[in-house]
């Protein structure tokens, strides 16, 4: 596989960008000098325009080089404006081992201009208070898409503009029909919402609209590459600035053209420096949809939740789903987390001592192993409880509770040695450690090489404040 | 605007006929390409030279003097280039369960593995052989989810008539005979006994079988090395043989009777390569398959996903120490609390928020290239079998027969 990369981020070095940085080491970028900010420009952790000497007219040759240096593969798009604006694509890489994905996929959800305004009301707020915490982060939805199915102007502009009064999300206004888009721009004054979507038959309406209201646009040729990205290049050169790609999303049998697709595009983008094809993509999992009545609907969203996930995993920048019962949703934002999280991030956490709240000598004690994930669940149950605690992390290099155990990574000698060296027994008057649950096999040989009273825990950590409170004593 | 490309001979030529400034000429010196605004040309000739391949890349950013500015009337043309890869090498194939006319007792054998291509590029090349399921079957009580357990709580404790469940109606390719009751912290059974229950199983169904152990290395080589001496030539797959059992003593018996061995480490592909090479020693490399170990989805699979993804493309690039057919201990997604905790209503029912997290592990992993999945949800099962059939289906959509969705009363 050609591993060609066009302005490609490995054979970028900060020396590179350093050249053509203003050198002041003026430190407004809040870097100690242009050196180290270049060091953070090649790792894309802060923007080229946190040097405010660059911006200035004279400079403007030396930023448009580094702009032209930096440039990602798949071009960046924002949707709407202000705070909750949204941007799509700026993808650097194809494979999430090369380099951390960018802007993690966003995910609309619908409604239509034939529903009742309570509906449309309570489905927009529903999508804004969606919010799950994992691990330290909020999950949450992003965009509103408005679809006209009355194909009357009159009803999507009232729809969209009680849309726009209920919420700050931006939006997607779905119709293949230039005149009701535009009863919907005028609705959402200002708000760029993107526009969905140019066709082979409406491109030049939609591009005049999208020109017009300085709003992104959609272009879509369902199954056919090539009408794709004549139809983006017809755009571009119509005077399109933001162009997001919907190459077609197809459920089913038509899953293998739908994979195919996304992965053929952004191969292009990523590995064949194609511009065209370098552009945000946009899934529509609420294809699935389409059947409805023909299938129970839990099933229906059942569907669209795993296409969806595929989606995700298969370089979508931008999704439209239809369902949004918490249970199908939940997989799909815990795996959009996952796959855009920073690929090089450790899969343990230091070993050692983790004091929780203001424990005393009659706290309790337990231990877990080093992997990241099970601290942090573990962390954040004894934290969001508010339970005083000592918790001691065993190397377990890096393995899970059961695995560990399974896997002789998390083993009573080392459990036995992380008591001893965590300095524990000077912080507590009492000898009692509550294991995971999930390492009740073991806690008879800890007893025996620690001299700790092993008291067996909870199989999942959700259940240690309950524990403690109905069965911790000193 | 004009964008052109420097080369040591286009330079040489450029001189020749355009009088291009210093500075140009120093920037095309220190870059591949530099972008001229506002920049007029005029020429009664104009000769472009492009090195071959180069052209596709250059030409639809060319606009001609006159034409830039110009709003296009009717829809440009130009035709997308799939962009095919070749790679230097490809996956191996090992071959699964074994017919009476092989030396064994089932109705049918499974072949996994042998990608030319990464995970479904089927644009690039065929899949040849389907991805493929086993269900866990497990020899005594094993704490189980609500959602799993509702399906196969009448045969708990039996494994033949569990694995019957298995094949005939959740759709099970082979079925995983998990003997955990050897477990010296369990039952501590013989592994005499637990070979009574393969006998069972292997009667009860007539799917290959995969041999799972229970985790404690020295007890785990004893009972393969039982297992292996009283049904050779069965084509078992050894679940599993790791870095800290007897690995030579191991690949010598599994050798010996003819059986595949799924070697499993830790997520790091250095132990994966290690384990194979200790492997390659006594075993071919098509009695070999891989396990990088799976995490559930929101606890690791990230890291399972890129492993796999890496080995993968590694493979095909040539590197034969990871280029073997890979298995995912799929059931791991189970493991995850949001798979069966009783959360508040708005995430309910956990009767479908279970399965779906174990299919939505499953096809992430299966478009990292997993080969073989160990699962354990009837639902979940259909859905990657379903999926994996559509993806194989090699049939080209016409969008025309496809509803529009855009329109739709949802």
């Amino acid at each position: 596989m050609a591993e060609k990369k066009k302005g490609g981020l490995k054979e970028l070095s900060p020396i590179t960008i350093y050249k053509s940085l203003p050198k002041t080491n003026c430190k407004e970028c809040g870097q100690d000098n242009c050196m180290a900010f270049a060091t953070k420009i090649v790792n894309r952790e802060v923007d080229l325009e946190a040097c405010k000497p660059l911006l200035k007219p004279e400079n403007a040759k030396h930023y448009a080089l580094l702009k032209e240096l930096l440039k990602p593969a798949v071009k960046e798009v924002t949707i709407g404006i202000g705070d909750k604006a949204k941007k799509i694509g700026g993808k650097l890489v194809m494979y999430r081992h090369e380099f951390t994905y960018k802007n993690p996929t966003a995910l609309a959800i619908d409604v239509t201009d034939e529903m009742s305004e309570s509906e449309v009301v309570s489905r927009v707020q529903k999508t804004e208070n969606f919010s799950y915490e994992y691990i330290g982060n909020t999950l949450k939805l992003d965009l509103i898409a408005v679809r006209s199915t009355s194909e009357d102007s009159d009803k999507f502009k009232a729809c969209v503009k009680k849309v726009f009064e209920t919420t700050q999300l931006p939006l997607i206004l779905v119709t293949l029909n230039p005149a009701i888009a535009e009863a919907g721009l005028m609705a959402a004054p200002k708000a760029r919402p993107l526009i969905y979507a140019a066709t082979t038959t409406n491109w030049k309406e939609m591009a005049e609209l999208a020109i017009m209201y300085d709003a992104p646009l959609v272009a879509s040729a369902p199954n056919d590459l090539s009408a794709l990205i004549s139809l983006a290049k017809t755009l571009q050169e119509y005077g399109v600035k933001d162009i997001v790609l919907d190459p077609g999303t197809f459920a089913n049998e038509g899953l293998a053209d739908t994979i195919n697709n996304f992965t053929m595009l952004r191969r292009a983008a990523t590995k064949g420096g194609e511009e065209l094809a370098g552009l945000p993509l946009l899934g529509i999992p609420m294809v699935t949809w389409v059947n409805k009545g023909e299938l129970a609907d839990d099933l229906v969203k059942w569907r669209e939740s795993y296409l969806a996930s595929m989606m995700i995993t298969r370089f979508a920048d931008a999704l439209i789903l239809h369902g949004n019962d918490g249970w199908s949703l939940l997989p799909i934002v815990v795996l959009r987390q996952n796959i855009y999280t920073d690929p090089r991030k450790p899969v343990a956490v230091e070993p050692g001592l983790k004091v929780f709240g203001t424990p005393d000598e009659n706290s309790p004690v337990m231990f877990t192993s080093n992997f990241a994930l099970t601290y942090y669940t573990v962390a954040s149950d004894i934290e969001s409880s508010k339970t005083n605690a000592y918790l001691i992390v065993v190397d377990a290099e890096g393995a899970a509770i059961d695995s560990g155990v399974a896997g002789r990574k998390l083993t009573a000698e080392k459990i036995a040695e992380a008591i001893k060296t965590s300095g524990i027994e000077n912080k507590v008057k009492h000898r009692k450690i509550i294991s995971p649950g999930k390492a009740s096999r073991i806690s008879g040989e800890i007893e025996e090489l620690s001299g700790w009273k092993v008291l067996v825990g909870p199989r999942d950590s959700s259940e240690i404040p309950k524990y403690i409170i109905d069965k911790w004593q000193p | 605007m004009i964008t052109t490309t420097h080369h040591d001979t286009d330079k040489k030529k450029d001189t020749e006929g355009l009088q291009l400034s210093s500075d140009i000429l120093a920037a095309l010196a220190k870059f591949q390409q530099i972008e001229l605004e506002d920049f007029h040309l005029d020429a009664k000739e104009l000769e472009i030279l492009f090195t071959p391949g180069m052209a596709a890349q250059i030409l639809p950013k060319l606009k001609l003097p006159g034409v830039a500015g110009s709003k296009p009337s009717s829809l440009l043309s130009t035709t997308f280039m799939p962009p095919i890869e070749t790679y230097p090498n490809k996956i191996s194939t090992v071959k699964l369960g074994a017919t009476k006319s092989e030396g064994g007792t089932r109705g049918k054998t499974f072949t996994i593995g042998g990608e030319l291509s990464p995970a479904f590029y089927t644009f690039e090349n065929v899949i040849p052989h389907k991805p493929i399921v086993t269900l866990d079957v497990f020899d005594m009580e094993v704490p189980l989810s609500k959602a799993v357990k509702m399906h196969v709580k009448d045969v708990v404790g039996d494994p033949a008539a569990w694995a019957k469940l298995a094949v005939e109606k959740f759709g099970a390719d082979m079925v995983t005979m998990h003997l955990i009751s050897v477990d010296p912290l369990l039952k501590d059974a013989s592994p005499k006994e637990a070979c009574k229950t393969v006998e069972k199983v292997l009667q009860a169904v007539d799917v290959p079988l995969i041999i799972g152990g229970c985790g404690d290395p020295v007890k785990d080589t004893a009972l393969f090395e039982e297992v292996c001496t009283q049904f050779s030539g069965e084509r078992f797959l050894m679940s599993s043989v790791t870095l800290d059992m007897d690995v030579e003593k191991c690949a010598k018996f599994i050798k010996k009777a003819g059986n595949a061995v799924l070697a499993f480490t830790p997520m790091d592909l250095n132990f994966a390569r290690e384990l194979n090479r200790r492997l390659y020693d006594h075993l071919a490399r098509e009695d070999i398959v891989m396990d990088l170990t799976t995490a559930a989805l929101g606890y690791g699979l990230d890291y399972a996903f890129t492993n796999m993804e890496r080995a993968r493309i590694g493979g095909l690039m040539g590197d034969q120490e990871l280029a073997h057919p890979m298995s995912s201990g799929t059931t791991n997604a189970w493991a995850a609390r949001e798979a069966w905790l009783k959360m508040s209503a708005d995430w309910e029912p956990r009767e479908l928020r279970g399965p779906l997290w174990e299919v939505t592990t499953a096809l992430t992993l299966l478009l990292a290239g997993v080969d073989l999945f160990m699962m354990m949800h009837p639902a979940a099962v259909k859905t990657l079998k379903d999926v994996t059939n559509y993806l194989t289906s090699g049939k080209k959509v016409d969008p025309a027969n496809f509803a529009d969705w855009v329109k739709v009363r949802a």
